[in-house]
């Protein structure tokens, strides 16, 4: 089947999603968008596995929201709070995410090429098989990961000699992992995270979505297989527990 | 949730209102319906000796002999006239819009070195508190701010800013949250050469406007934005202080920040945190400040509003959102986010 091209030039995003919902709905699963300019809700509550969506341009917030299973592939910066709430699937951002990017993701994979604003992450959760995936190739603002209660956030710093330098790193965090290429300074962790080191055993356990994240944006992985890495765990389960309620 | 978008061309070269217009349109989503509103740089440059007073008026008997007795009393009227308007289906006419090009007769006010700005200032802040059914939203020169509730196509179609030309433009699309909807709260907030468009909310408000009030600002718009710009007049024109360091008063450093800095710097930002304590702002805000000579945009701390910057030779962007500035300038060349706290200035280049 060919691939459904729109053309998306001074398009609302109510028309342009009943297009996208209804070509999937009668089976198309390649569809191409251009001329994005900051439509919101793109692909939201998008549902179908083998679906492909490729998006040219610079789509507005709230990107693949609650997106079930499709792979959505942008050609330029996505703004805030791209895969909120995602709950399977792929976004693969070929450049920068805004703020929040990955908002209470559940699930899926968020792979951004260069960097994200502040935020990245938030409050992503992860409950039985499903465990929400964050990559991101340059580097993030302050409180990444924060309030984050499952998932991992991976952050390679490409080109840099320090991969994150802002601060606030999981705060509030509870659950998940953040994973940092390097060292990470402990002034940059925020309330309620510790940094741990990264072994051998997490190198394999994450081997898979360092390859990944590479494939997609065709770089070598070999150089990132290694355990130069800072592991950001919770320092508690219950970071604010003396702070909101008392025994 | 608000939008803004502001640019500068540093060459002065000038823009007329039809591209601003639809960047703005297109974040329609960041606001209700409620207000929107633009301010413009060098658009009048046939009375760029003249203050530029734009008011809003309840009807043109009363209040409008107030005022102009208030301007004759203080100085001459050069030219007065209603400012052109034309009726919009989805924008309900709240005010009749005024203006009138003023000089300011200086050897009327003593104890200041700009008797003409501080003429202005107080007529500007007795005519807000005193006089009922009048209200002036702009007072600068060779500007002019154009507001009202509406959407900001309808707003921008109600004064056609199209055919207003400048080398500098804010606009601001409204999401009231605070307080309700009225022409005179919608933004951008002028006094003077400052306007100010802002996203968020000065949640240090009542702090902020004990501060001014006690230097002689009223503040009588019902929202928190009204005293940013009164804080960059009292900072940035009163008391002299650049504008990056303006920023670093209102949207100060955190201490852990300031014990790490090099002794002297460390000392200075120790003292300008403390002279101007009052002046801090809290809450989530982006905001975007423009003067005849540049503008600074500027988030706080923690970064709880978006700000988004681009360039492109001599024009500096600064929007809540980057489809935005691709709107007006499809081949923008360089597109970054700042650091929470950071100020991005851009300055003309005389």
């Amino acid at each position: 089947m060919e691939p459904l091209v729109i053309d998306a030039k001074g398009m609302h995003y109510t028309p342009l999603n009943k297009k996208i919902r209804s070509a999937v709905a009668l089976g198309v699963k390649e569809i191409v968008i251009n001329n994005v300019r900051g439509q919101r809700f793109i692909a939201n509550g998008l549902r179908g596995h083998d679906v492909k969506i490729t998006i040219n341009g610079v789509p507005g917030g709230d990107l693949c929201m609650f997106m079930s299973g499709p792979e959505c592939v942008v050609y330029g910066n996505t703004d805030h709070a791209s895969g909120n709430t995602m709950d399977s699937g792929t976004l693969v951002i070929h450049g920068s995410g805004g703020d929040a990017v990955a908002h209470s993701m559940r699930g899926g994979k968020v792979f951004v090429r260069d960097n994200i604003g502040y935020r990245g992450g938030i409050h992503m959760k992860q409950y039985g098989l499903k465990r929400p995936i964050l990559a991101v190739g340059g580097t993030s603002h302050s409180f990444l990961g924060e309030y984050m209660a499952g998932g991992i956030v991976l952050v390679l710093g490409i080109g840099r000699e320090v991969s994150v330098q802002d601060r606030g790193i999981g705060s509030g965090i509870h659950g998940g992992e953040i994973v940092i290429r390097g060292d990470v300074d402990e002034k940059l962790l925020g309330v309620g995270a510790k940094k741990v080191d990264f072994t051998e055993e997490d190198l394999e356990r994450l081997s898979p979505v360092i390859k990944e994240f590479c494939e997609k944006f065709d770089i070598d992985p070999t150089p990132f297989l290694d355990t130069n890495y800072s592991r950001i765990v919770p320092a508690s389960s219950r970071p604010f527990a003396g702070k909101y309620t008392w025994e | 949730m608000c939008g803004i978008i502001g640019v500068i061309d540093r060459n002065m070269s000038l823009m007329d209102g039809s591209s601003i217009r639809e960047a703005l349109s297109l974040m329609d989503e960041r606001g209700s319906g409620e207000g929107a509103g633009y301010v413009a740089y060098g658009i009048y440059p046939d009375h760029a000796d003249c203050y530029a007073i734009h008011v809003f008026f309840d009807n043109l008997v009363e209040p409008k002999s107030s005022v102009d007795e208030i301007l004759q009393d203080w100085g001459h009227i050069v030219h007065q006239e209603e400012i052109p308007t034309y009726e919009q289906p989805g924008l309900k006419k709240e005010h009749i819009s005024w203006r009138y090009f003023f000089k300011p007769d200086a050897e009327l006010m003593v104890g200041t070195s700009n008797p003409k700005d501080e003429i202005v200032k107080y007529v500007v802040m007795r005519v807000n508190s005193e006089i009922e059914g009048a209200l002036i939203f702009s007072s600068g020169i060779n500007l002019g701010v154009f507001k009202a509730s509406g959407w900001p196509e309808d707003v921008a179609n109600y004064f056609r800013i199209e055919d207003y030309k400048g080398y500098i433009w804010l606009a601001h699309n409204r999401y009231p949250t605070n307080t309700s909807g009225w022409w005179g709260g919608a933004h951008p907030f002028n006094l003077l050469d400052w306007s100010v468009v802002h996203n968020g909310e000065i949640t240090s408000y009542g702090t902020n406007r004990r501060y001014v009030e006690s230097h002689g600002y009223n503040c009588t718009m019902f929202t928190d934005t009204e005293v940013v710009a009164y804080l960059f007049d009292l900072l940035g024109r009163e008391h002299g202080l650049p504008e990056d360091i303006v920023v670093e008063a209102l949207a100060a450093r955190f201490w852990d920040e300031i014990d790490e800095m090099p002794e002297k710097q460390e000392k200075f930002m120790r003292t300008l945190r403390l002279t101007y304590g009052p002046a801090l702002m809290n809450g989530p805000f982006a905001i975007v400040v423009a003067t005849n000579k540049g503008i600074v945009g500027f988030t706080d701390r923690i970064k709880l509003r978006p700000m988004v910057v681009g360039e492109n030779g001599s024009r500096l962007y600064i929007s809540s959102e980057e489809a935005a500035i691709r709107v007006m300038d499809p081949d923008v060349e360089s597109i970054y986010m700042p650091r929470a706290g950071e100020p991005v200035i851009g300055r003309v280049i005389e």
